[in-house]
């Protein structure tokens, strides 16, 4: 089997492959996104050409960020992380590795490209027609057999928590696609929903709100789980909790989907049950981010000196803001005020880029190094920038939204004294303008960071003193 | 396996686990987040009992309170529709001139008027109708189809061009496109309208006959136009096809104008207006033309 670096025993070509692939199509996505940040600001920047809309680089946006940064990530990390604690090479070796890694990127030049040219389910998360669903299934089935098959092969007598995340991200996800994709063909290039009107509104929500439950957050906490530990190098907070909150977590998400169906023609009895399964979500969540922080009990002080863990903590805290502030938006009566405002779209956010994303570079500068060979990365300094750099981003983006999601939810609901609308939806779009142009610019700095970031990558790849590279310690600057 | 040890730093002992270096304590939950955790549950089993919640084979259980969200949207509507059928009734059933002359009703005519125009009107008109580009700007005294309060409902009931059997209905001749003047002609007649619009006709000018014959039945011998068949007047500097006049060169502005007037004569664009009184009520069309005609250059 492909032992194909020297000091490692493991099968890392694919694992090396899915990094690169991840920090390119990190890069696509976030220069996407800001682009279409800057057309709600600026509409004149949708070119009048079709295939620029915002209508529908939007999606190629949500997927690139989502299915292929997040995912080459979590592909990446998960066959890294399950052959190590399970002392066993990849089931299926590097050949097997290998297919998954063009099959899944096929899957997703081949998505994005469709987009582009007009193609679309319309399902929000899950645009892909039916043809491109059938690839993306057929990988996703040799993504669990490469896992599940590699868990089979182990050589410890217990499996250790990150990878109880990574297969129950595998299992539901493929559970979720074929759920939410059943649909009926009529040409190659367009099919039909099977279930109609709210019945398909509600498979949609159940799709759309576990894609961020197992996608988004089952799957990088397994990379939680496997990181923090081994950069801090201090054992795991709690064994009890992490088993407690998995199957909380597991059991509790599955229901909340109904949540982004408030006050429509899903029933009551329906938007309650979602609502109340949110907010019994919160400890669950919670339950992840304690393990997480007080893992670093007794290494705070690394958090001065090492960039990485200031990345992990960093993401560790957003998804503890995220997953609280989600079963607030969950309750109905907030609900009214928050939904279809900008309020979602900074919570998305919050989570996406204060939690996946930084996460994801915390597991990226950890493996870098370790995949090529090096003591650490090319300059831990320039890690740093990247740090900075996006959290003033982030900070920037989410404070606008918030503001301007909530003033936009204000603005809706106000009445004057006659009982008419106070403001018509035109000047609600005014009132934000400055808003958009602040997340825009929250949006370059964010982009900038991942461009840093793949400079810093670059050089450490191409480096040639792996023995004499600077190991980790504090740079002079900080 | 790795064997049981003391974590110096936590005072915790391990679980004896190990994976790839990786080891766990055996750190009991947090009472506070097992706490908070049954108070979400029994919270949760307090708004099941009270509100609708679980699906039955037929139906579902409807929670004591009895709440719908269905019903409570049907409430707020008829409490809404009650409270302004006070001010609708009066306004329907009363003349627009009546409306507008009364200045209570004035008033919340105008508050009405104005939600209502910037949702419906605003698109295509601008906020306060300053108009735009092949739309007409309202808030002058300039009037395509008629600035009095009657004409501006009747125009905004049955709209400009439309399929409605009421819609106000006229049309250019495509005076080029049809062969009916020539090229050189049009451009003939195109500078004796620069100067009409200066409201200093040169009728010496090649264009003067011209006008004469084929333009002045519908736009008038001096250009002032015709508001039974919608036909603009020309002796203003006001434009529906031109740019918003900025800071051009008088040079620039007429250049401009004349090219647009010789596109119009050789392929009229001709503009269309909804009905709306097929898609809004007679009291808020009755708004609409308050506030329109109160904009500033109302008749």
């Amino acid at each position: 089997m492909g032992h194909t670096h020297e000091s490692s025993p493991y099968c890392e070509a694919v694992i090396r492959k899915f990094t690169l692939a991840a920090v390119l199509w990190g890069i696509l996505g976030f220069l996407v996104g800001d682009f279409i940040a800057w057309q709600l600001a600026f509409p004149v920047l949708n070119l009048d050409l079709e295939w620029t809309t915002f209508g529908r680089l939007r999606p190629v946006h949500t997927t690139t960020v989502i299915f292929a940064f997040g995912g080459n990530v979590l592909m990446a990390t998960s066959l890294y992380v399950v052959q190590r604690t399970c002392r066993a090479t990849l089931f299926g070796g590097e050949r097997l590795g290998s297919i998954l890694f063009w099959g899944y990127n096929l899957f997703l030049a081949l998505t994005l490209l469709s987009y582009v040219l007009g193609y679309t389910q319309a399902q929000e998360y899950a645009e892909p027609e039916w043809l491109l669903d059938l690839l993306l299934l057929v990988v996703w089935v040799i993504y669990l057999a490469v896992f599940a098959g590699t868990l089979l092969k182990r050589r410890e007598p217990h499996i250790y928590v990150a990878n109880w995340f990574f297969l129950a991200m595998i299992l539901t996800v493929a559970l979720l696609h074929v759920g939410n994709n059943l649909a009926v063909p009529v040409s190659l290039t367009k099919s039909y929903p099977l279930f109609g009107g709210v019945q398909n509104a509600m498979t949609q929500w159940w799709y759309g709100h576990n894609a961020v439950g197992f996608f988004l957050t089952a799957g990088f906490l397994g990379i939680m789980y496997y990181f923090v530990p081994k950069r801090a190098e201090r054992p795991v907070y709690s064994y009890r909790l992490s088993i407690v909150h998995f199957w909380a977590l597991i059991f509790l998400y599955i229901w909340a989907g109904p949540h982004h169906l408030h006050y429509t023609a899903l029933p009551d009895w329906a938007q309650t049950l979602g609502m109340t399964f949110s907010v019994m979500l919160w400890m669950p969540s919670w339950g992840g981010m304690l393990n997480g922080l007080m893992t670093l009990s007794g290494a705070w002080d690394k958090l001065r000196t090492d960039p990485v863990i200031r990345f992990m903590v960093t993401s560790v805290a957003f998804y503890g803001i995220a997953t609280f502030e989600g079963p607030l938006m969950a309750i109905r009566s907030v609900n009214a005020l928050s939904h279809y405002t900008d309020w979602g779209i900074g919570h998305v956010h919050s989570g996406a880029l204060g939690w996946v994303a930084f996460i994801s570079f915390g597991a990226i500068y950890f493996l870098v190094p370790k995949l090529w060979g090096k003591s650490e990365m090319y300059s831990l300094r320039l890690v740093g920038v990247h740090f900075w750099i996006a959290t003033i981003g982030i900070v920037l983006y989410i404070t606008a939204m918030w503001i301007s999601g909530i003033m936009q939810g204000l603005m809706w609901r106000a009445y004057d004294s006659y009982g008419f609308l106070e403001y018509s939806f035109v000047e609600t779009v005014k009132a934000m303008h400055p808003y958009y142009v602040i997340r825009a610019i929250g949006g370059v700095l964010f982009l900038t960071g991942g461009l840093v970031m793949a400079y810093n990558v670059a050089r450490t790849i191409l480096g040639k003193d792996a023995a004499t590279a600077p190991a980790l310690q504090p740079s002079p600057a900080r | 396996m790795a064997p049981v040890e003391k974590d110096p730093v936590t005072g915790r002992y391990t679980t004896g686990h190990e994976w790839d270096g990786i080891r766990e304590l055996n750190t009991p939950l947090p009472r506070w987040w097992i706490l908070v955790f049954w108070v979400c549950v029994i919270w949760s089993i307090g708004y099941w009992i009270l509100m609708p919640t679980w699906p039955l084979l037929n139906g579902y259980t409807p929670g004591i309170l009895g709440y719908s969200s269905r019903a409570d949207l049907e409430t707020e509507l008829a409490a809404q529709k009650a409270s302004r059928a006070v001010w609708l009734n009066r306004i329907e059933s009363l003349p627009a001139a009546s409306v507008e002359a009364d200045p209570e009703l004035l008033t919340y005519a105008r508050a009405g008027g104005r939600i209502a125009f910037e949702e419906n009107c605003a698109p295509c008109h601008g906020i306060g109708g300053v108009g735009a580009f092949g739309y007409p700007t309202l808030a002058d005294d300039e009037w395509l189809w008629g600035g009095t309060i009657d004409e501006i409902e009747q125009t905004i009931k049955f709209g400009v061009r439309n399929s409605n059997p009421n819609s106000h209905q006229s049309e250019m001749p495509k005076f080029g496109a049809d062969g009916i003047l020539t090229p050189e002609q049009i451009e003939q007649v195109a500078d004796y309208v620069l100067t009409v619009a200066d409201r200093s006709p040169v009728a010496t000018l090649p264009g003067a006959a011209i006008f004469a014959e084929n333009c002045a039945v519908c736009h008038g011998e001096s250009g002032e136009g015709n508001k039974e068949i919608g036909a603009p007047a020309l002796n203003n500097q006001i434009w529906l096809y031109a740019s918003k006049l900025g800071n051009q060169t008088p040079e620039v502005r007429n250049a401009e104008i004349r090219a647009t007037v010789i596109s119009q004569v050789t392929r009229p664009r001709h503009g269309a207006m909804p009905a709306w009184s097929e898609r809004l009520g007679p009291g808020t069309i009755r708004m609409l033309a308050v506030y329109v005609h109160t904009l500033g250059g109302g008749r």
